[in-house]
């Protein structure tokens, strides 16, 4: 039972992971309708950016907004000088351009910090553990994830609900025409998105930094699965990325821990692991198909 | 117009047969290994752009009938090599007229199971549920340790074809481009086609041509069929120019880059996809002998491209055929 | 088309003005992309052989060609294929990992070239596919987990835990492990994009074992290795490794979680052989912001193996001549003993290391003792030659 509850709070701490990546690029995508594949450079620009201050001044806590400024200093630069350029274009002229972001963002920071992953130091007040439970330590870095992006989540919810922005927001995912036909100033709002999804993107990097390897190509590594929970949540909303991140990085580490074993009792022999694997591995691929069959516009379809 | 364009096309191909000459008297004889590969990406991303520039279903998950196609030469030559039998049930091969179209059938039988389920969604959705699939088909090969797993499956002799030395590259590099204009030729056919003519009118508006009593569904699963079999035929051919197929062939990463080269070349073009296969083969080839550093050049010259062009290479090459 | 020309062979061109072309020597590897600091080692050692004969090899003046395969199998074949039409290459060596070698090598031994790895030595090429044009400097993936296995038993650990990722090298890993380690072992196998081990370290804890065995290279290990720290494992369950998970970069990255933890290998910075100082002092001098590690020391081992063997022929105008010359592996290794099996696949001694805190508050592996001596691998039976 302990067991179980560990492997939950470890599947709250992915899925949040999952949710500061997909917040923006579903925001991006729903409202601006632009198909960003360099959203992956961002995450892996905050975490470069914010290892390298902490490193150079020692303090975990200034690597933080340095990875947020890099972040968004990044999108503001890619959505004016690129992006900017595609709105009316197709939506296969955006995979191409930002495709060919990800190979100058790659191999921009091979030469600025080499190829070497580097090391991030964890804070020091959050190096150990705390026992939660009797008999359940757990590392207080991961629970520090899951309240920062418990947090960002209520600060998303409360600015998409309760500010203007958030009203044009809702409208612009809603209905894009209709919004740019009443005079917004649609252009602006766009800048505003595309920086507040840089902006998650960063603070994700940088907050998985000391867990992960900080390396060249790690957007990639987990871009896949951003996209995953945006199709899942529903292409332009916040709480479908919320509940699919948070669905997905528990059913993904559930299987992975669980299944094999389950499957041993059931089957003999090596087949059991190979099948109990293998599905673990496929785990969220399998989840969007079947979400998409049942509900082809994903969990929290916007504007249907 | 049309004279030029014919008289062109006919340049062209004499260019194409002459290569082997070409490519050793300019002393580059490594460049017909190269033409050989773009040839068949070529196929391979005319086959997604069946689908996506003709039918506008944007396919993230064609590298699963690339890869599929690869596999079954490969999988035919180990079983013929080790003289087993595949599940036990059949023996391999290593004759190029038996594995090939095997290939295009898998590929196409795979393709009719994945476009069932997935041309249930649309957009964007569309584009994940087949990368989806694709992936599925990854994890399982790479976890296939009987056919290579991650290190794939090494053909070690090239497939054979009655009458013909396919070890000599020259003649292997003609077997390629024969298979290729073949291709095209039935490509062209099935585009000017009246089932051609549907799909367009699909891409434009679905709701149209239903209200007209057109079968959508049905016509879709067709080109996404069709599409899947002619990406495994460039996946066979692949195999054995490469002598060689791996979970490589299968990756996400191996569908962008067939999408790459249909937006290189240009959406919806019968020869875009070709002209985009090779221009992404010659930039990483070159670009790679002049820089290690050659991902920052590949990466600004695609986005000088796309933002400076709209539709391609296509459009790029009908501008100068316009001023002159 | 212009070549990458580096520093060492622009050396060799001008201090020998008037003297015959220099050797080429071809070399693929990855330079791109998450593992680039594999290829980068695998370059840099190379070259730091070169450049201590003055951009010599064996008494004979080279040029060494780098291209990046960008971890494309098709890239590394087609490279390969203008290494040996176009500038008449003999000779080459360089690349990382196992699907590029599949690709490429068949087709260089074919066309009478000869290929030496650095690193990459699939069990695919070392049984009956073995080929007299093939060499393999570093080791073969079974042999290495082996000694990890070895060392485990050695160590009187009775139950352990064995992870690697769900594909063929991962389970290799894991049947080495066990063919010598003996006790009870719990398998969990991983996924080669999984950026997140919390579930395993939870499982672990579960399982409560003697030892600790993973496999994960690269990326994957230095998140492996923060992770356990972070969940309080390390000093509770101790882990033992092979090397490519414990290499210099994956220790710099980690930091001390990496201390106490037990590794096997073939050769380690404090070796104290006059060969190993001279290559650690060489690359300190050098790169001193930069560990060094097995790829650095594998690379470099195989251009002293060419060294060795052009000082005996004088180039490679004679193919059997240098064939016969580099089997009889006739240099002195960084790792001491070296020697060729029937399959030209390295006979090796592994030894017992341990992370400890260096002079510099850097963690540094510090060696214990041998564990193994004279090893091959098991394929060399199936090869005929």
């Amino acid at each position: 039972m302990i067991l179980f509850l560990e492997q939950l709070l470890n599947g709250l701490q992915f899925g949040v992971m999952l949710f500061l990546l997909a917040a923006g690029l579903t925001l991006i995508f729903g409202i601006m309708g632009v198909i960003n594949l360099a959203h992956g450079s961002l995450y892996m620009i905050g975490a470069y950016a914010g290892t390298w201050v902490a490193a150079e001044t020692g303090s975990f806590w200034l690597g933080i907004p340095a990875a947020l400024a890099a972040a968004a200093l990044t999108g503001f630069a890619i959505e004016a000088l690129v992006i900017r350029r595609l709105y009316a274009r197709d939506h296969l002229d955006q995979v191409l351009a930002t495709f060919g972001l990800i190979l100058i963002f790659n191999q921009g920071i091979t030469l600025i910090f080499g190829r070497q992953p580097l090391f991030t130091k964890l804070p020091a007040a959050f190096d150990g553990s705390v026992e939660i439970l009797p008999g359940l330590p757990y590392p207080t870095y991961r629970l520090l994830i899951i309240a920062a992006g418990l947090l960002v989540a209520l600060g998303l919810y409360l600015l998409i609900n309760r500010t203007r922005v958030g009203m044009l927001v809702r409208a612009g995912a809603t209905n894009r025409e209709m919004v740019r036909a009443l005079g917004v100033d649609i252009r602006l709002l766009y800048t505003a998105v595309f920086g507040l999804g840089a902006l998650l993107a960063g603070l994700a990097g940088i907050m998985a930094a000391p867990i992960l390897a900080v390396q060249v190509g790690m957007g990639e590594q987990i871009l896949l699965a951003t996209f995953v929970v945006v199709v899942i949540g529903g292409v332009g909303s916040i709480r479908g990325a919320f509940v699919a991140g948070l669905l997905l990085g528990v059913a993904d580490t559930l299987l992975r821990a669980f299944l094999p074993g389950l499957l041993r009792q059931l089957m003999t022999g090596p087949e059991a692991d190979a099948l109990g694997i293998g599905i673990a591995s496929i785990g969220i691929y399998l989840l969007m198909v079947i979400v998409l069959l049942v509900r082809p516009k994903g969990l929290f379809a916007v504007g249907s | 117009m049309m004279r030029r364009s014919h008289v062109f096309a006919a340049l062209g191909l004499i260019v194409l047969i002459l290569m082997p000459m070409l490519t050793d008297a300019i002393g580059q004889a490594s460049l017909l290994s190269l033409v050989t590969r773009a040839l068949i990406y070529g196929i391979a991303a005319a086959s997604l752009n069946l689908v996506l520039g003709y039918g506008g279903m944007v396919s993230f998950g064609h590298a699963a009938f690339f890869g599929i196609g690869g596999y079954v030469v490969g999988i035919l030559f180990q079983n013929f090599s080790d003289e087993t039998l595949f599940l036990g049930l059949f023996p391999g091969t290593n004759q190029m007229l038996i594995t090939v179209p095997l290939a295009m059938l898998v590929a196409g039988v795979l393709a009719a199971m994945i476009g069932a389920l997935a041309l249930r969604t649309g957009g964007v959705q569309f584009i994940m549920i087949t990368m989806a699939f694709a992936q599925m088909l990854f994890f399982l090969f790479v976890s296939l340790k009987v056919y290579g797993g991650e290190d794939g499956i090494i053909i070690r002799k090239v497939n054979e074809l009655p009458l013909l030395n396919m070890k000599d590259k020259a003649t292997l590099y003609w077997v390629v481009l024969a298979v290729t204009v073949a291709f095209f030729l039935g490509l062209r056919q099935v585009i000017n086609s009246s089932f051609g003519a549907v799909l367009a009118g699909i891409r434009q508006n679905e709701r149209r041509m239903a209200a007209l009593g057109i079968p959508v569904f049905r016509y879709k699963l067709y080109a996404f069929v069709l599409s899947g079999m002619g990406a495994g035929l460039a996946g066979a051919m692949m195999a054995n120019a490469m002598r060689f197929a791996s979970p490589d062939m299968l990756h996400w990463m191996k569908s962008g880059e067939l999408m790459i080269m249909v937006i290189l070349g240009g959406v919806g073009t019968l020869l875009g996809p070709f002209f985009g296969a090779g221009a992404l083969l010659v930039l990483e080839s070159t670009l790679s002998s002049w820089t290690e550093h050659w991902q920052l050049a590949l990466g600004l010259i695609l986005l000088v491209l796309v933002l400076g062009t709209k539709g391609g290479l296509m459009a790029l090459i009908g501008k100068v055929w316009a001023r002159k | 088309m212009k070549k990458l020309l580096t520093a060492a062979s622009l050396l060799a061109l001008t201090s020998l003005p008037g003297f015959a072309d220099p050797v080429k020597i071809g070399m693929i590897t990855t330079l791109s992309g998450p593992p680039g600091y594999l290829g980068e080692q695998i370059r840099d050692g190379f070259m730091l052989a070169v450049e201590a004969e003055g951009g010599k090899l064996g008494g004979v003046p080279v040029e060494v060609v780098v291209e990046d395969d960008g971890l494309k199998p098709g890239n590394g074949l087609q490279i390969a294929d203008k290494f040996m039409n176009e500038d008449g290459i003999k000779l080459i060596t360089g690349i990382v990992f196992s699907n590029v070698a599949g690709a490429t090598v068949p087709e260089i031994v074919d066309n009478d070239a000869i290929y030496i790895s650095p690193n990459a030595a699939p069990s695919s090429l070392a049984g009956a596919d073995c080929n007299p044009n093939y060499f393999v400097v570093s080791w073969q993936n079974d042999a290495l987990h082996e000694a990890s296995g070895v060392a485990a038993k050695k160590l009187g650990y009775k139950t352990a835990v064995a992870l690697a990722p769900n594909y063929q090298a991962g389970k290799d890993a894991i049947a080495g492990f066990e063919r010598e380690f003996g006790g009870q072992v719990t398998e969990i196998f991983t996924s080669l994009d999984q950026t997140d081990f919390a579930p395993e370290m939870a499982q672990i804890r579960a399982a409560n074992p003697d030892v600790v065995f993973q496999f994960h290279p690269g990326g994957l290990g230095i998140t492996f290795l923060k992770q356990y720290q972070q969940a309080g494992l390390l000093g509770q369950i101790p882990m033992v490794l092979s090397e490519p998970s414990l290499d210099g970069v994956i220790l710099g990255a980690v930091g001390d979680a990496a201390i106490g933890i037990k590794g096997t290998t073939h050769w380690a910075a404090d070796f104290d052989n006059a060969a190993s100082q001279e290559m650690v002092a060489a690359w300190t001098a050098k790169y001193p912001d930069r560990p060094i590690t097995t790829y650095a020391q594998q690379s470099y081992d195989t251009a002293k193996l060419i060294a060795s063997a052009f000082a005996k022929t004088g180039g490679v105008d004679d193919m059997d001549a240098l064939r016969a010359a580099l089997k009889s592996a006739d240099f002195t290794s960084t790792r001491g003993n070296f020697a060729f099996g029937v399959n030209q696949h390295p006979v090796q001694d592994w030894y017992l290391t341990e992370v400890v805190a260096g002079a510099g508050g850097k963690p540094e592996v510090k060696t214990l003792e041998k564990l193994r001596e004279n090893v091959g691998d098991i394929y060399a039976a199936e090869c005929k030659m």
